[in-house]
């Protein structure tokens, strides 16, 4: 089985890569992990993961840049409907427009948009740290216990159009979409990869995940 | 609820912790990827390198250690010291850095503040500032490891690179810096308060009480020390238990 991270050049991918990578090692089965952007290798992925920090249009920008990356993604997400993970800014461009510096459309695979976090003026931005997440049940969540701590850094969030498509929030003061899932797209706001030993738990779930 | 930080620094050279932990059980004391393993084990929310290596021959050593430390921690690692380009930068990140912290360069040229942040995303890039109490709520900021003095206004300066896309300010008080008797809880709350971005306070802690009133008085969404936790006075555990005790927000 091979799990695909792709390479657009995002600043988290090394820590994605390392995370997966150790998660992976302790598994009974592990996958070949690929850290790539050649379309062809995607095509052939089982599962997949789009890592993300940044703004949201230079991500796009980033991937539409790669000749065929776009198009293989959607062959095996859309069409094939393999597991697919995207991280933070990767999870974000699942929308269907993001409007941080101007409007910017999205992949458009979960119905909604990226807006920027309102909160009271003592409340910081970006909204940089531990929070507590609080979730739906679902496999890939499996292990978790409602409010857990996980690490966020963003000042935008995707608010999703169907309650459906948001499996965890978290709060700041007000509700923040903290993952999203449909069928077999699968995204967190936070960082999984720097959320410790719970987030460890989160890549196990994920590598665990058959989606139906 | 945003749990406040609490982040331990480690000061390298040369890829050598300096003024270490006194770990009885660590194989390598001045190995700062296993002193990080067991930050990150006692449950620190983030980790710090500060590279004080001299030379900029010996600073490829540096990369090593990130490398070695994002294989083994998986929490958010910021490094700074000598970073001066947008290449450092790259470099840094690429080592698996999360964060990037730039002190001289930012000062020297204000312009690579914005285009860090435009490159690498606002949370990637923390401004560090040493500042030093000139007059009544004032003070100026200091470059090259504080030796040397500015005539720049260290709140006009936050809030400028805060407006230029800086995703935290990491504000040393360079007048309590290693004194130990707490925080500078004025300037903290008076940058703290003029910013939207998280303040990270720096410099003077000496004992549990401190941390909490960096957050109470200082307004801190962060609190880093350094020798309180290399000198084994006090815990991670022991600083966040406190916390949580005075009813501040702490991840246990």
């Amino acid at each position: 089985m091979k799990l695909v991270i792709i390479n657009y050049g995002s600043g988290n991918l090394h820590s994605v890569h390392k995370a997966f990578e150790a998660v992976n090692n302790n598994l009974e089965n592990p996958y070949e992990i690929i850290v790539t952007n050649t379309p062809s290798e995607i095509l052939n992925a089982d599962k997949l993961v789009l890592p993300g920090v940044g703004a949201f249009q230079d991500c796009k920008n980033a991937i539409h840049k790669i000749g065929g990356l776009f198009e293989s993604l959607e062959q095996v997400v859309i069409e094939e409907k393999k597991a697919f993970m995207g991280i933070c800014v990767g999870m974000q461009l699942l929308a269907e427009k993001s409007l941080e510096f101007g409007e910017c459309e999205g992949f458009g695979w979960i119905p909604g948009e990226v807006i920027k976090i309102e909160a009271p003026a003592d409340y910081k931005i970006p909204h940089m740290g531990w929070n507590e997440v609080t979730f739906r049940n679902h496999e890939l969540l499996n292990n978790i216990s409602q409010n857990t701590d996980f690490y966020f850094v963003h000042s935008y969030y995707f608010r999703t159009q169907k309650n459906e498509n948001c499996i965890a929030t978290t709060k700041y003061p007000n509700p923040i979409t903290a993952a999203v899932l449909k069928e077999n797209i699968f995204g967190t706001q936070f960082h999984p990869e720097k959320s410790h030993n719970n987030g460890k738990q989160i890549i196990t779930n994920f590598l665990e995940w058959e989606p139906s | 609820m945003l749990k406040k930080r609490i982040i331990p620094c480690l000061d390298v050279d040369r890829g050598r912790v300096v003024k270490g932990v006194n770990f009885v059980d660590l194989i390598d004391a001045g190995d700062p990827v296993e002193q990080a393993k067991i930050y990150n084990s006692e449950g620190a929310d983030e980790l710090c390198f500060l590279d004080i290596t001299a030379s900029s021959d010996d600073r490829e050593t540096l990369f090593e250690v990130v490398k070695k430390t994002a294989e083994n921690c998986f929490i958010p690692l910021t490094v700074g010291g000598g970073v001066r380009t947008i290449d450092d930068i790259s470099r840094l990140l690429h080592h698996g850095a999360d964060k990037v912290s730039i002190n001289t360069a930012a000062v020297e040229n204000i312009d690579l503040v914005a285009k860090a942040a435009k490159k690498y995303g606002s949370s990637t890039i923390v401004i560090a500032v040493d500042a030093k109490k000139n007059g009544d709520k004032s003070w100026n900021i200091f470059t090259h490891g504080g030796r040397k003095p500015t005539d720049i206004d260290a709140l006009e300066y936050c809030i400028e690179v805060a407006n230029l896309g800086a995703g935290e300010i990491l504000l040393t008080s360079m007048d309590r810096d290693g004194t130990k008797i707490g925080f500078d809880n004025e300037l903290l709350s008076t940058v703290s308060s003029s910013i939207d971005i998280p303040v990270i306070a720096s410099g003077g802690v000496g004992n549990l009480e401190h941390f909490v009133e960096g957050v109470l008085k200082g307004g801190a969404s962060a609190l880093l020390a350094a020798s309180i936790f290399h000198f084994g006075e006090y815990s991670i555990k022991d600083v966040k238990t406190y916390l949580a005790e005075q009813n501040i927000a702490v991840r246990i």
